[in-house]
């Protein structure tokens, strides 16, 4: 397809819908990166941690003192180059690495969140989504165009549909579908909201949310994609996302969401939308007007041959990891909440109420000397949070605390933990095998079998 | 508000045609307010006041024995000490509000004392017990060196007091740490009568930030650092590989660290099972709501699973020597199941409990997915 394009690469469209896109999610992702810094939680999470959990393959991506803020910065800086459309290229790659980069610092902040916005961003890096309404448009008339490739819009609602129906698969699952959990767990704490409080604590709103929730995630994105049910698809986007941020502590998530939706809708809604943005632009004394860019004939074509060259093979192999990555867990035996392999990176958003709690047990290999470790020594409360119920981060740890009682003197310590985990409303039974060195395992993506069985079964996906 | 409510219907029609199971699910129509009501007004307000009245009488018996070094004076004041230490025990749990900011558990009961410390204060006589870096220097422990450890046995510590030259400075210093410990305790009282209360009661919300959530989070540290690690684990040598007696709470007296434990663990099931600070009520409590909810743990409710647990521990904790820095010494195996017995409640505080309670763990207030 490469070489003899078809009609629908072929196809052009409007290019207003990419260009609200882009300011929309520039403006998103700044004010993420706002509140982040004003919580302080670069602070609380990434300086103030001795210790820091890294993903596999990552290990080398560490905070950097007090040049991570210089990572805060340039992402900022970046995602205003990204609203702006000023150097698009270079601030979608700058923003994409810094972005990351932070992410890739500690995987006890993991969220899927996150995971959306640094794939949002590769995406966009090979998108132009600077043709048209931006800085880049206005310095280098040559850039300019009113239209761009169709697939170029199509493969925003694409990654939008992924991430959708992913979510709603995975929620067809027996824990909750037929128990409510864990929604049956957190909802009815919620009681003192007004008027849905006393809602909350009613075992048939549980289900009923888990099912439409299951619902609504696999059938907005055809919903969206139909210019008949649009309008309604978009009231119930804004509806659920509302709610979602209501009931739980999502942060920015239920925004970013809502406005990439928009992509669905009609270019003339999306121009509309920038014509306002002008005139507001000519109201504080801008003069220039971006937006009526002149169609120049000729530098398109030149850059349609490279991007079908190299873009389109780079955005189906994107694509083919997108549609294939959340069902890697199919490899691991053993039930996918429990164990985790395979739970990150795959849209599953919401499953668990997971709580666990580990001690872990230092033993000198030669003189038998032993002793249990305390470990607020070294992980702040979230980081024990985290690491009480993952399998991945329980043997980090463990090699982290093998070293740093080598350095106290203990002779090739074995490490040991007994702890146990709660699942979704269960008692908590034991997790890790308490007679395995931990110390002696070595990380890898291979099936973890030092830990003990679930008891229990969860069927479905 | 109307989407909202339209989104309900809609949700509604969904759960209609969806839903075909109906094993029964617990619900939890649990007044927090009610149960925090009852935590201050029954609980924690009458708790200080008791405390406060306590050590007020640990000062007048202090100062009289600054006035009049005798004998008499010096046992009235160790009764009052370990009046005042017992009922201690009792309230240290609720390091929230006024407390926390004070640090007054740390203020209050930080053990070891610093012995060298308290001797430097007392030798160059100008110090201040405000400073973070005395908080080894003042308490109950600083207490307890003074009225048994600066001396070899009690007849040579009352006539160290008794001193010409430096018995009137050792006088002062116990009149000193008396009276901050008193000053604290009514600081923290004041500031629940004026005003905390309602703050607290109000904030009956789910969140980190919630009393609820605080005020549990809370009752779990103090069970599982101050009494399971701080009286039982640390100076068993399970932290450090090595048996650490010097580290038992009332190491100088040498006949209390056992009932202090025991008077401790009390207050915590007491706390748990909603009993009034007088004992004469139960109120909503971590007990009822577990109830409420139908939680169960392998067949048994889960409250039932942490009492049965808490009445082993005690078993435990009632074979030991009475001065637990001779238990350490002489039979530690006895030290280490006690803190077995105490941890396996850890696990079903911290991991089931707060999970059927949805109790948030943390305090770091970061996103969730």
């Amino acid at each position: 397809m490469n070489n003899t394009p078809g009609t629908y690469w072929q196809k052009k469209s409007s290019a207003a819908p990419l260009a609200t896109f882009r300011i929309l999610f520039g403006l998103l992702i700044l004010a993420s990166l706002i509140r982040f810094a004003v919580n302080g939680w670069i602070e609380k999470l990434y300086l103030e941690p001795s210790f820091h959990f890294t993903f596999y393959g990552f290990e080398w991506v560490k905070p950097l003192g007090i040049y991570t803020y210089g990572l805060f910065i340039i992402g900022g800086l970046s995602a205003i180059g990204i609203a702006l459309g000023y150097r698009y290229r270079l601030s979608v790659l700058l923003f994409f690495l810094s972005f990351t980069y932070i992410e890739l610092m500690d995987k006890t902040t993991y969220l899927n969140h996150y995971y959306f916005v640094s794939l949002m961003s590769f995406l966009l890096l090979w998108l132009p989504a600077h043709r048209y309404y931006s800085l880049d448009a206005l310095r280098k008339p040559s850039l300019r165009s009113a239209t761009v490739p169709a697939w170029s819009i199509d493969a925003i609602k694409l990654l939008l549909a992924i991430v959708y129906f992913y979510a709603g698969l995975a929620k067809l699952n027996s824990d909750w579908l037929f128990s409510a959990q864990p929604l049956a767990t957190w909802l009815p704490t919620r009681y003192h909201l007004p008027l849905i409080g006393p809602l909350l604590k009613q075992e048939w709103v549980h289900f009923a949310m888990s099912w439409s929730g299951a619902v609504y995630d696999l059938a907005i994105p055809f919903l969206l994609w139909h210019p008949r049910t649009r309008a309604f698809a978009f009231v119930m986007v804004v509806g659920f996302h509302v709610l979602t941020r209501i009931l739980f502590p999502i942060g920015m998530f239920p925004f970013i969401m809502i406005f990439a939706t928009t992509i669905f809708f009609d270019a003339k809604l999306h121009q509309r939308f920038l014509d306002g943005l002008s005139k507001l632009g000519q109201r504080l004394g801008l003069r220039r007007n971006v937006t009526s860019a002149p169609e120049v004939s000729g530098g398109l074509a030149v850059q349609s041959v490279f991007r079908q060259k190299l873009v389109l093979p780079v955005l189906a192999v994107f694509f083919a990891l997108q549609l294939l990555l959340p069902f890697r867990y199919v490899l691991y035996p053993g039930e996918l909440f429990w164990t985790e392999e395979g739970f990150r990176f795959s849209w599953r958003v919401m499953l668990m109420e997971k709580a666990g709690y580990a001690q872990f047990k230092i033993v000198d290999s030669e003189t038998g000397k032993r002793l249990y470790v305390d470990n607020s020594e070294f992980l702040n409360a979230f980081q024990e949070k985290q690491m009480s119920f993952q399998p991945d981060f329980i043997l980090e740890y463990a090699h982290y605390l093998a070293k740093v009682y080598t350095e106290r003197g203990f002779h090739e310590p074995e490490v040991y933990v007994e702890s146990y985990v709660a699942l979704n409303g269960r008692p908590s039974q034991p997790f890790v095998d308490p007679a395995v060195n931990l110390a002696a395992i070595k990380p890898s993506l291979k099936h973890k079998s030092w830990l003990l069985p679930f008891n229990d079964e969860i069927k479905g996906l | 508000m109307k989407r909202v409510l339209l989104l309900f219907v809609l949700f509604g029609l969904f759960a209609a045609c969806g839903s075909d199971d109906n094993s029964p699910q617990p619900t939890d129509d649990f007044d927090r307010k009610a149960m925090l009501s009852h935590w201050a007004d029954n609980v924690i307000v009458p708790g200080l006041e008791a405390n406060v009245a306590d050590i007020t009488t640990l000062v007048t018996a202090a100062e009289a024995f600054r006035d009049n070094p005798a004998d008499n004076e010096f046992q009235t004041l160790k009764t009052a000490w370990l009046e005042a230490y017992k009922e201690w025990q009792r309230i240290g749990i609720f390091e929230i509000g006024k407390a926390e900011e004070l640090q007054l558990i740390s203020r209050m009961n930080l053990y070891p004392t610093d012995a060298s410390g308290i001797e430097e204060n007392i030798a160059v006589g100008d110090y201040n017990l405000d400073l973070p870096s005395e908080k080894t220097r003042q308490g109950f422990p600083a207490l307890d060196y003074l009225l048994y450890g600066i001396a070899a046995d009690e007849a040579a510590v009352l006539a160290k007091f008794q001193d010409a030259a430096v018995g009137s400075a050792y006088r002062d210093y116990v009149v000193g740490v008396a009276q901050k410990m008193q000053s604290m305790l009514q600081t923290v009282l004041e500031d629940w009568n004026n005003g905390y209360r309602e703050t607290f009661v109000d904030n009956d919300g789910n969140n980190a930030t919630a009393s609820t959530d605080r005020l549990v989070n809370d009752y779990i540290f103090y069970y599982e650092k101050h009494l399971r690690a701080g009286k039982v684990g640390i100076p068993a040598g399970v932290f450090s590989g090595a048996e650490l007696p010097g580290n038992v709470e009332g190491l100088y007296s040498r006949q209390y660290s056992r009932d202090l434990l025991a008077i401790s663990l009390d207050a915590t099931e007491d706390f748990f099972l909603g009993r009034s600070y007088d004992g004469s009520v139960s109120g909503p409590s971590l007990n009822t709501y577990l109830e409420e909810l139908g939680t169960t743990k392998g067949g048994t409710a889960l409250a039932d699973v942490i009492v049965d647990q808490w009445a082993v521990a005690l078993a435990e904790i009632q074979s030991l020597n009475p001065n637990l820095y001779e238990q350490v010494n002489t039979g530690n195996t006895a030290m280490l199941r006690t803190y077995d017995a105490l941890q396996i409640n850890v696990v079903n505080l911290k991991v089931d409990m707060l999970q059927a309670l949805n109790i948030n763990v943390d305090y770091v207030d970061a996103d969730g997915d």
